[in-house]
C-alpha cells in the first residue's frame, strides 16, 4: 500500500467507526485532493462529510475550530504547507489557545493534514518544510509519519486525540510503498521508533530523512560504521527517552531534517541532548538541513539546496572522524 | 431586557473603577453605550445557542447567561474566574452555556462562528450561532471569508456587527468606504440589515428575524447595530481621536435612558421598578467584587495545566 493509499485508509477506518469525523479542505471531494490522498471518499461518506470548500485558507482552520469545539472532529487538508502561513492566526492564536485560556474547558480535536517538502521542483511556495514553527507553539502537537504504516496509526491516533494535531504528510513519499496492517490500530503520539540498531553513531531523522538515513546506514556498514536510526515520529509530544538511549549507547550523533537547519526542529533535539546527555557524547553535535534560501526551481538547483542522503553519510563519517 | 442591559452597565462602571484603582490587570475594554446590541440580539437565543464575541465582551457574555461572579473573579485574574485566571477579560467563555469565547484578535470569531454552526447542521440540531464582530473586524480577512463559506454552505449564523464608528482610534469614515457595513452583505448572496444599535427593541426583533431564519435553515444574516463606545478602545485610553461633542451627542442618546423612557410610557415599568433593577444590579456587581477580592490566587503551578485535554 502506499503512503497515500494509508493515510486514506485512516480516514475512512475513522469516518466509518466515528460520525462525527469529516473532512474538509479545498478539492478534496471531486477531486480527490491536490495528491489524490482523499480519491473517492465521498463516494462513501458524501459530499456533506468530505467537503470541499473555497480556496481560503482561514475559513477552513477557523470553521474546523469552532466545529470541533462544539462536538465534531475535523480533520482539514492544507494543500501545501506553505499554505498554512495564511490561516496561522486560526492555527496559533485560536487552535492552540483555546483550551488553555478557557482555563481547560474546551476540547478541540481537529486533524490539520498538510503535504511538505522538496523534490518536485515546485519551487520556493510550494517545497517548504514548516514543521518547527508549530513545534515552537505550545498546544499544537506534531506528528511527521515516515513510511505507510505509521502513517495510518500515526493518523488514527491523531483523529482521536482532542487536541489539535498538525499532520505533516511528504510529498515525496505519498508513492512510496510499505507494509500497512489492514483494519484500524494504533501508533501512540509520542513513541520513536528505532528504525535500525546500531552502535557506533545515532542518526536522529525526521519524515523522508529517515528513509535517506537507512540508506546512509547500510552503505556506511560496509565500510564498518554501524549506524542507529531514530524516528521520533512525532516532534510534539517527542519521545526524548528513545533519542537519549540511543545517544548514551553510541555517544555520536547526527541529526537529520529537510527544512532548513537554522532554528530547525534539529536544534532543539542537539539541546535536549546537550542537556541531559552531553557527558556521553564522545563527538559534537552535526545537524543536517536544508541551506537558508528559499527552494528554488531547478532539479540541479533544488538537489544542491535540499539534504539527502550524500549529506547524512557525509555527517557520519564527519561525527566519527571527530 | 431592561434589567440585563442595567446589568451590564453596572458591571462595566465598577470594572472601570476598579481598574482606574489597580485592581484589575492587563487591559480592560468596556461595553457601556452598547449594551442594547448584546441584549436585543441575546434575549432571542436559547441556552444551547452559541455565541462568539470580541476582545469587547462583557456585555455579549452577561446577555448570553454568563455568571458574573465567575467574570469578575477571571479579572481579578483569581482560581474561581471562569478561565482560571488564565484567560483574563479578553478570553472568557463558558462552553457550557455556548459561549465560545471572547477573543483577543479582531475578526478571530468570524470563521469559527461558521465551524460552530457547521457542526449544528451536521449534527442535525437546531442551535444557531450569533457572532458579534465590529466595524473594524469587517476589514479582516475572516470576515469577508467568514461570510462566504456561511452563505455558500447556508449555515445557521447571525454576524451581528456592533458599528460604534470606531476601529480603535479610526472613525468607520476613514477605514472603509461604505457608510453601512450591511451593504457587504450583497457580495455573500445574504440579507444584510442596518439598525438602530442604541434601540434595544429594533435590535431584538431584526435579530429574531435573523435568528428565526437561520434556525428554519434559511442561512445566515448579516445584521448591522449601529451605536457607540462611550469609553476609549480600553481603559487609559485619552480618546484624542475624537470630539467632547461628539460623545455627549451620543450619551444624549443613552439605549438605556431611551428604553427607560420608553417603559415608563407604557407603562410596563414603575419609576419605583426602574430604582429597584438600578440598585438590585449594583449590589450584584458588589457582591462579585467581593467574591472576586475574597478569592484565591491559582497557585504558579497551574499555569503548566490545561493546555492537552
Amino acid at each position: 500500500m502506499t503512503y497515500a493509499e494509508a493515510v486514506r485508509d485512516a480516514l475512512r477506518e475513522e469516518m466509518r467507526r466515528d460520525p462525527s469525523v469529516f473532512v474538509l479542505g479545498e478539492d478534496v471531494a471531486r477531486f480527490g485532493g491536490c495528491f489524490g490522498v482523499t480519491g473517492n471518499l465521498w463516494t462513501e461518506f458524501g459530499e456533506d462529510r468530505v467537503r470541499d470548500t473555497p480556496i481560503s485558507e482561514t475559513a477552513i482552520i477557523g470553521t474546523a475550530v469552532g466545529a470541533a469545539a462544539t462536538g465534531m472532529r475535523p480533520v482539514a487538508e492544507i494543500m501545501f504547507c506553505d499554505f498554512l502561513t495564511v490561516c496561522m492566526d486560526q492555527l496559533v492564536n485560536q487552535a492552540a489557545k483555546m483550551r488553555y485560556m478557557f482555563g481547560g474547558k474546551a476540547r478541540l480535536p481537529i486533524v490539520v493534514r498538510s503535504p511538505i517538502g522538496g523534490g518536485i521542483c515546485a519551487a520556493a511556495q510550494h517545497s517548504q518544510s514548516l514543521e518547527a514553527w508549530f513545534a515552537h507553539i505550545p498546544g499544537l502537537k506534531v506528528a511527521m509519519p515516515s513510511n505507510p504504516a505509521d502513517a495510518k496509526g500515526l493518523l488514527i491516533s491523531a483523529i482521536r486525540d482532542d487536541n489539535p494535531v498538525m499532520f505533516f504528510e511528504h510529498k515525496v513519499l505519498y508513492s512510496s510503498k510499505g507494509p500497512v496492517p489492514e483494519g484500524s490500530y494504533t501508533i501512540p503520539l509520542g513513541k520513536a521508533c528505532v528504525k535500525r540498531e546500531g552502535s557506533d553513531v545515532t542518526v536522529v531523522a525526521t519524515s523522508i530523512m529517515v528513509n535517506h538515513a537507512v540508506a546512509a546506514a547500510a552503505d556506511l556498514e560496509k565500510d564498518g560504521i554501524s549506524v542507529e536510526v531514530v524516528d521520533p515520529r512525532t516532534l510534539v509530544p517527542l519521545d526524548e527517552d528513545t533519542i537519549l538511549a540511543s545517544v548514551r549507547k553510541t555517544g555520536r550523533v547526527a541529526i537529520a531534517h529537510e527544512a532548513v537547519a537554522r532554528c530547525g526542529f534539529g536544534a532543539e533535539v542537539a539541546a535536549i541532548i546537550a542537556e541531559k546527555a552531553a557527558g556521553s557524547l564522545k563527538a559534537p553535535i552535526i545537524r543536517v538541513g536544508a541551506k537558508a534560501v528559499p527552494v528554488p526551481f531547478s532539479p540541479v538547483l533544488e538537489q544542491f539546496v535540499l539534504p539527502g542522503k550524500a549529506d547524512i553519510t557525509g555527517a557520519v563519517r564527519k561525527v566519527m572522524a571527530a | 431586557m431592561f434589567r440585563q442591559m442595567v446589568r451590564i452597565r453596572a458591571f462595566e462602571t465598577r470594572v472601570g473603577e476598579l481598574f482606574a484603582q489597580g485592581k484589575i490587570p492587563g487591559f480592560v475594554h468596556l461595553y457601556i453605550g452598547e449594551e442594547a446590541t448584546a441584549v436585543g440580539v441575546c434575549s432571542n437565543l436559547k441556552p444551547s445557542d452559541y455565541i462568539t464575541s470580541t476582545h469587547r465582551g462583557h456585555g455579549h457574555c452577561l446577555a448570553k447567561g454568563g455568571d458574573m461572579k465567575a467574570m469578575m473573579a477571571e479579572l481579578f485574574g483569581r482560581k474561581s474566574g471562569y478561565c482560571k485566571g488564565k484567560g483574563g477579560s479578553m478570553h472568557i467563555a463558558d462552553v457550557d452555556i455556548g459561549i465560545l469565547g471572547a477573543n483577543g484578535i479582531v475578526g478571530g470569531g468570524l470563521t469559527v462562528a461558521a465551524g460552530a454552526a457547521l457542526s449544528a447542521k451536521m449534527r442535525g440540531t437546531d442551535q444557531v450561532t450569533v457572532c458579534f464582530f465590529g466595524d473594524g473586524a469587517s476589514n479582516q480577512t475572516t470576515f469577508h471569508e467568514g461570510l462566504n463559506i456561511a452563505s455558500i454552505w447556508n449555515l445557521p449564523v447571525v454576524y451581528v456587527c456592533e458599528n460604534n464608528l470606531y476601529g480603535i482610534s479610526m472613525h468607520q469614515s476613514r477605514h472603509q468606504k461604505v457608510a453601512d457595513v450591511a451593504d457587504r452583505a450583497g457580495a455573500y448572496g445574504i440579507p444584510g440589515v442596518t439598525v438602530d444599535g442604541n434601540d434595544v427593541m429594533a435590535v431584538y426583533e431584526a435579530a429574531k428575524e435573523a435568528i428565526g431564519r437561520a434556525r428554519a435553515g434559511d442561512g445566515p444574516t448579516l445584521l448591522e447595530c449601529k451605536t457607540y463606545r462611550w469609553k476609549g478602545h480600553f481603559e487609559g485610553d485619552p480618546t484624542l481621536y475624537r470630539s467632547v461633542e461628539e460623545l455627549e451627542e451620543w450619551k444624549r442618546r443613552c439605549p438605556i435612558l431611551a428604553f427607560n423612557g420608553r417603559l415608563l410610557e407604557m407603562e410596563a415599568l414603575s419609576p419605583e421598578e426602574a430604582a429597584s433593577i438600578q440598585s438590585g444590579a449594583e449590589a450584584e456587581v458588589e457582591d462579585a467584587v467581593k467574591c472576586a477580592a475574597e478569592s484565591p490566587f491559582p497557585s504558579p503551578e497551574e499555569a503548566l495545566e490545561d493546555l492537552f485535554a
